[in-house]
């Protein structure tokens, strides 16, 4: 079960195997593995063969694209026709989505059976996964510890092999810092690029959706499925398609990497400084250049995203009132007491904070002095990587400050917990490309992560790069025993 | 800045969330430690600087004034938590 899309792909076109058989193997694989670890929200395996048996159809018929018949898990902020879809909340426990999101339209365009939705933190406010009405996911490299969140259902199931990949969505870190925390491969694209369309709104001026993955190849392939221009989407930008994977076997020399010395200050220390700076000597060995660059405003960008996020969300989620779908309060006296029950029901604690900080931020007398503020801000911090990569090409840096932490250890400050993404943040707030490629353990045997940023619409360089650093280092290739 | 228990009630309520006096005081605790860190802010000069909403510069689409929807109302309502007649009802609002 260690084979990666690539792979998969070409056993199903060789005929070696069939979607339906693969398909099963994972489905067996969940079944064995999902009560430890909770990476998996809905499982419904009759729904899974049905795509499968399809997809084995459309190979028959000659009609199969390049990943037709390779399964795949979505994270459970996007609608699935059919499908239960809860965003990790009890405010949709009951909500069985009556349409696609445009992620899953391309995946099932693309022939790709759906292996389940994955478990995550409560309308992706988390990074740890802990905040799921659903029970808190476990790493699958120690089950006592975090995942990371947002997305960790997607990145424990791929990290436990329990799917060959999975969709996530990255607001402040929400892809990256869970795949750094298991050891996989993600990637945020550019903020536009894959539209949002039925993925449930967290924050919409700072939501990207991607692939997650063992290997950069595999988020390359994926990338091709789900980028695309979508009218639906007032923010899908209307570009030529691409090929992701066009850059893959580009040689590595004469690149210019940039370390933002703000990323190697006093907060990077231990087995995470160690793994970095050695990446970057396996880079430099494959014949890349390291330039430092400064990005003097990054250590506002925490500051400036608990302001922004949560005014988005507390406007986005003014739609969960108990009127049109998901959960309403069994008694109430009038209009006013239905939502308000509703909510302070439905919604679990962080992102009833998250909501009051939007609300209060957003409110008479403080809209300039703090929302108007981070804007101002946020324009700061994007300007900072306009001229980094004036010198460079793409930037490099650790994804998250810390490996896996353990469950519980970070739940009593929000403050604590919100720290985790200090390195990812920025990257949303400028709404450029980002990813996280596993480069070592840590003395516990925990897997680091390695952050690469590029300038808007470098996907297919950054993955060139992550790519040929992947067949110089076999961190990608290690697997947690289960 | 620090927030009071009325000030957390008083969100809370622009949020449409009850929140009751036992859980108010652990939100006005977390609440101003959140706002300890978003203080930070306030220390940067922002004098002149365009306040950046968005991560690309763009304009609102706009399409023609044509249908392209299917009906679908029944598939939506299905999942509502009371309809009647092809109506959401909530509780009374006008006497």
């Amino acid at each position: 079960m260690t084979d990666t899309i690539k792979s998969l792909a070409a056993l199903l076109a060789e005929g070696k195997t069939s979607s339906v058989e693969l398909s099963q193997d994972y489905l067996a694989r969940i079944e064995r593995l999902n009560p430890a670890l909770n990476a998996f929200v809905t499982v419904d395996a009759e729904k899974t063969l049905l795509d499968a048996a399809a997809a084995d159809a459309r190979r028959a018929s000659g009609n199969a694209g390049p990943l037709t018949g390779v399964p795949i898990a979505h994270k459970d902020i996007f609608c699935a026709e059919g499908w239960l879809t809860t965003c990790g909340s009890k405010m949709l426990s009951n909500f069985v989505s009556p349409y696609d999101a445009h992620v899953i339209e391309q995946f099932k365009a693309a022939g790709m059976p759906c292996l389940g939705k994955t478990n995550m933190d409560e309308f992706a406010m988390g990074s740890s996964n802990e905040t799921s009405y659903y029970g808190p996911v476990r790493n699958p490299w120690d089950t006592d510890r975090v995942p990371g969140g947002s997305s960790g259902g997607s990145a424990a199931a791929v990290a436990g092999r329990l799917a060959p990949a999975a969709t996530g969505t990255d607001t402040g870190g929400s892809i990256r810092q869970p795949a750094a925390l298991t050891g996989i491969t993600g990637l945020k694209p550019t903020y536009g690029v894959v539209s949002r369309y039925g993925m449930i709104a967290f924050a919409s001026s700072l939501d990207q959706a991607g692939p997650m993955a063992q290997t950069a190849e595999d988020c390359a392939l994926l990338l091709n499925v789900m980028a695309g221009f979508d009218p639906r989407d007032s923010t899908s930008l209307e570009r030529e398609k691409e090929d992701y994977a066009r850059d893959l076997n580009q040689p590595l020399a004469g690149l210019r990497i940039g370390l933002p010395r703000e990323f190697f200050g006093a907060g990077l220390t231990g087995d995470t400084a160690r793994a970095v700076e050695e990446a970057i000597n396996q880079l430099k060995k494959l014949g890349a250049q390291t330039v430092e660059v400064g990005l003097p405003n990054s250590n506002l960008s925490v500051a400036a995203y608990y302001v922004l996020a949560p005014a988005e969300a507390s406007s986005n989620l003014s739609r969960f009132d108990g009127v049109r779908y998901g959960y309403r309060t069994p008694e109430y006296r009038d209009l006013t007491d239905m939502y308000e029950k509703t909510r302070a029901e439905g919604f679990g604690p962080e992102v009833k904070r998250r909501i009051m900080i939007g609300a209060y931020v957003l409110s008479h007398g403080y809209y300039d002095a703090y929302y108007l503020q981070a804007q101002k801000l946020r324009r700061l911090i994007a300007q900072d990587f306009v001229e980094a990569f004036k010198q460079c090409d793409v930037i490099l840096g650790p994804t998250a400050p810390t490996t896996a932490f353990k469950l519980g250890e970070k739940t009593a400050d929000p403050v604590e917990m919100y720290l985790s993404d200090i390195y990812t943040i920025a990257v949303n707030l400028a709404g450029l490309p980002g990813m996280s490629l596993p480069c070592g353990f840590d003395a516990q045997g925990l897997p680091i992560g390695l952050q690469l940023i590029g300038d808007y619409f470098a996907e297919a360089r950054m993955l060139g790069v992550a790519h040929q650093y992947q067949l110089a280092s076999d961190w990608h290739t290690r697997a947690p025993a289960l | 800045m620090s927030l009071s228990l009325q000030d957390v009630q008083r969100i809370a309520h622009l949020a449409r969330i009850r929140v009751d006096e036992a859980e108010a005081a652990g939100y006005q605790a977390q609440l101003n430690g959140i706002f300890g860190l978003i203080e930070e802010m306030q220390a940067v000069d922002t004098l002149g600087v365009a306040p950046m909403s968005h991560a690309q510069d763009l304009s609102q689409r706009l399409r023609a004034d044509e249908i392209s929807e299917p009906d679908r109302r029944a598939a939506f309502q299905a999942v509502a938590p009371q309809v009647e007649n092809g109506l959401y009802l909530v509780p009374k609002v006008i006497e």
